[in-house]
């Protein structure tokens, strides 16, 4: 653990401004500032409150930390808000990719870096899951961290490869529910988003699907786009070009509202299965020990740029809207969390499935 | 005709000033990343990815593939002269690259690379033109069951990598399939061999693993004499190419395309696997084997051709079906949705200049990246020159921070220090790192197409029989094993492996 903890406090004094668009550089050189960080870096402010904290902030660049690869859908996410929310701050915003253990890794650094608002994690709907899916989590979700606000709600969509039998979503279940067991069905690996919603899937339909894990999401389309598996659940970011090229059937997508990409695609609501709603929810978290008035001010600078129309309009070809003014706050997304905790502990369970 | 137009098309959007420029940057970038150990072009991409948001999309492209390529090109080079392969594919090329640079012949070595990686290019970026729907359709014809008797195949063929005694290098193959089990299990989630570390749960790091087995430990044996000396290099003999140099490049190259070429479509490991198989096919038709890993200058010929070629081709299935083959795709792939293309199938419709942009462009890269490499030869080779005590803390140094930089992971540095010390041992024990190195790439994937074939088959085994291509490729891999252990082929094997006394 204090390995982590030197790591973050590293990161968070970038060597010179000038490396701050270059987030690998700046980590590069950050790395040789290791021991200078670690001697004379002093922690932020205590708990909340002091409002002298956020006065200044922020000075320094602040770093925004992705769980995921680059050029993946978090990551595109990020890099969307993080520009005007930066200008919004009138500092500087590094993106910085932490991947490994779903996620797990990532908020395990952010969960011990120094609370001074300089340390940011943008992570999705797998800070739900984790505790359910990781026995022995370095951190506790509800308790390590300060929410700032959800960001977005990627839809996910049911797809199918292109000579699968059933042509609408009512005829899938019907088959599904007559075939279970010699339904295969694709995901991109334990705790993956497509993971989760097959489960939800096989729990709304109340069926087992053999299920078959891939290493990421691009094998898994492509056995999807050559027939080889049957079904996959995955986000429309991943799923629009191969929909729209007739490579893979689509049934419906899993949001209460249609997506703009995909105005033919119903959804699960309209296909009478209320319970298969689950989207890739996106929001910024703080250590728990950071100032409320730097919160405050992260909160009103995602606000901002929500409202911002590059960002509405890159998220809706990514067939995704941004969250609504309400659920930029740090309250709501707390209840976000804490209610989709409870909604997967159970699902979770049930399957039987667990990273360790 | 429909492809003239096409390249013509493509020339054009590449040929602009502003694309050429960052066509030449990409392959620039490249070739540094690839020369710097341990610092691969994944980090790169990912690292110079967020400051192309504001170009072009296809001059964007063009600069983040040519440092794909680029660093294909550049692995080599430290793989030749300190016998550190930057990136999996180049590990092959250390074995003969790095012995030819012992015997003073790092210009020849290099000027091979160079030009093999160039022929394989411009034939690997025409096969992407001319054939990508159609090889794009083969690709799709292969599922778990092919892959994994594909990796059968190449596991079998590979065993004659290794010079010395074949029982140790099968012990070396199997510890390099155990050590590719650490981490999460794809399939339950379980983590394996994890001793409760987080970091090791995506896994060693291959780099890690690759400058700790190669790099490290060949500083530990070199550091055994007199450092006083340079112990690299006896005498710089030449640094270009004689006939018969050429002579016996020829054969090699043309093999090597051909193979990464085909195997370069295929995901995961296809432009490791085409390294390794060309090595092995290379040893198996030369009339001297016995100077394989000794500094034959086939075995850099065809290996460096290969991944070359594969590199292209890696691209087929990105641009006809937007599915990303590799981690280095996926990212391309995110450049793509970042600025505002939907990656699938239509893209190459929708966007037909972007598409034969980058296409031809990949053509002028590899133009670039000859007449870059070639004047840098004598520079790199006078590198060698450098007292050994200079040059070995430079290249730790290097190597770890290029590790540490990829996932930032301290643990990787640890790893390099481990393997070091374990390659040290190997070599101590005559055993060489590069079966293992094998068995660590293809072990995993093996595993990964069984239980995929058989979760998919509902545990049916004859599926590998029953599906005709997976058929041809266990029968070949059949027909491999045979030649090997055949008594009648026992003396022709006996030089292929050259049994120790």
């Amino acid at each position: 653990m204090s390995l982590h903890h030197l790591n973050a406090a590293a990161r968070t004094r970038p060597a010179r401004p000038g490396l701050g668009r270059y987030p690998r550089l700046a980590g590069l050189a950050a790395a040789s500032l290791v021991l200078a960080a670690c001697g004379g870096g002093g922690g932020g402010g205590g708990g909340g409150g002091d409002d002298a904290a956020a006065e200044g902030y922020p000075e320094d660049d602040i770093t925004f930390v992705v769980p995921f690869s680059a050029g993946g859908p978090t990551d595109t996410v990020t890099r969307l808000v993080a520009e005007p929310m930066a200008e919004e701050l009138g500092g500087n915003v590094v993106v910085q990719n932490v991947e490994g253990a779903g996620g797990t890794i990532a908020a395990g650094q952010v969960a011990a870096a120094n609370p001074d608002g300089y340390t940011v994690l943008m992570h999705h709907i797998g800070m739900s899951t984790a505790p359910s899916l990781y026995a022995d989590l370095p951190y506790e979700p509800l308790e390590d961290f300060k929410t700032v606000g959800l960001v977005t709600e990627v839809p996910m969509t049911i797809v199918a490869r292109s000579d699968f039998e059933p042509g609408t979503m009512e005829e899938l279940v019907e088959y599904v529910e007559q075939n279970a067991e010699d339904v295969t069905l694709a995901n991109a690996g334990i705790g993956a988003a497509s993971h989760l919603c097959g489960l939800l899937i096989q729990e709304a339909l109340g069926v087992k699907l053999t299920e078959v894990p891939y290493e990421g999401t691009g094998p898994a389309l492509q056995d999807l786009v050559a027939g080889e598996v049957d079904l996959m659940c995955d986000q429309t970011t991943n799923t629009t070009g191969q929909i729209q090229a007739g490579q893979i059937k689509a049934y419906a997508v899993t949001t209460p509202e249609r997506v703009e990409s995909l105005p033919d695609l119903p959804t699960t609501e309209e296909a009478g299965l209320e319970a298969l709603q689950v989207g890739v929810w996106h929001g910024l978290y703080v250590p728990a020990e950071t100032p409320d008035a730097i919160v405050e001010k992260l909160s009103a600078a995602l606000k901002v740029a929500l409202a911002d129309q590059n960002v509405i309009d890159q998220l809706a070809e990514l067939g995704a809207a941004p969250s609504s003014e309400e659920d930029a706050t740090p309250d709501a997304h707390m209840e976000q969390l804490e209610s989709q905790i409870e909604l997967w502990r159970p699902i979770i369970e049930e399957a039987g499935v667990a990273a360790n | 005709m429909d492809i003239l137009q096409n390249l013509g098309l493509g020339f054009e959007t590449a040929f602009t000033p502003i694309n050429l420029l960052f066509a030449f940057i990409g392959v620039a970038l490249g070739t540094a990343v690839g020369v710097l150990p341990g610092i691969g072009p994944t980090a790169t991409i990912a690292m110079l990815l967020p400051i192309t948001f504001g170009f072009e999309p296809v001059t964007s492209l063009i600069m983040l593939a040519g440092i794909y390529y680029g660093a294909q090109y550049g692995g080599s080079t430290t793989a030749i002269l300190i016998n550190l392969p930057g990136e999996s594919s180049a590990a092959v090329t250390a074995l003969d690259g790095h012995q030819m640079a012992k015997q003073g012949r790092a210009g020849p070595a290099l000027a091979t690379a160079a030009l093999g990686s160039f022929f394989a290019g411009t034939v690997g970026t025409l096969a992407l033109a001319l054939f990508a729907v159609p090889i794009s359709q083969a690709a799709l014809l292969f599922g778990a069951p092919e892959y994994f008797s594909l990796v059968v195949l190449g596991l079998i063929a590979s065993i004659a990598l290794a010079s010395g005694s074949v029982l140790k290098a099968l012990a070396m193959i199997v510890l390099g399939l155990l050590l590719g089990t650490v981490g999460q299990d794809t399939f339950s989630g379980t983590p394996r061999f994890t001793f409760g570390l987080r970091e090791l749960y995506g896994g060693l790091d291959f780099v890690a693993l690759a400058v700790g087995l190669f790099g490290v430990a060949e500083i530990l044996r070199n550091l055994e004499g007199d450092i006083t000396r340079s112990v690299m290099v006896q005498k710089v003999k030449n640094l270009w190419l004689t006939k018969d140099d050429f002579r016996r490049i020829r054969g090699p190259v043309l093999r090597g395309t051909g193979l990464g070429t085909v195997l370069g479509v295929l995901p995961g490991a296809g432009h490791v696997l085409a390294s390794f198989v060309s090595y092995s096919v290379e040893k198996r038709v030369s009339k001297r084997p016995q100077e394989f890993g000794k500094g034959a200058i086939e075995g850099v010929a065809g290996p460096e051709s290969a991944n070359n070629a594969a590199a292209q081709t890696q691209f087929v299935p990105l641009l006809t079906l937007g599915l990303p083959v590799s981690p280095i795709m996926a990212l391309l792939l995110g450049a793509f949705i970042i600025q505002g293309i939907v990656p699938g199938p239509n893209v190459i419709n929708e966007e037909p200049a972007l598409v034969w942009g980058l296409i031809a462009s990949m053509w002028i890269g590899n133009l670039f990246l000859v007449l870059l490499n070639l004047p840098l030869i004598g520079l790199w080779v006078k590198m060698l020159t450098i007292p050994y005590r200079f040059l070995f803390p430079a290249i730790i140094a290097f190597a770890s921070i290029g590790t540490f930089s990829i996932n930032r992971n301290p643990f990787d540095v640890y790893a390099i220090a481990f393997f070091g010390i374990l390659g040290y041992v190997l070599i101590k024990l005559g055993c060489e790192p590069a079966p293992l190195l094998l068995g660590f790439v293809l072990g995993p994937l093996l595993e990964t197409y069984l239980r995929r074939s058989l979760i998919i088959s509902d545990g049916d085994p004859t599926v590998f029989v029953t599906r005709p291509i997976s058929l041809v490729l266990l029968l070949l891999a059949l027909g491999a094993f045979v030649i090997a252990v055949l008594p009648t082929v026992r003396k022709k094997r006996d030089v292929v492996f050259e049994e120790e006394d």
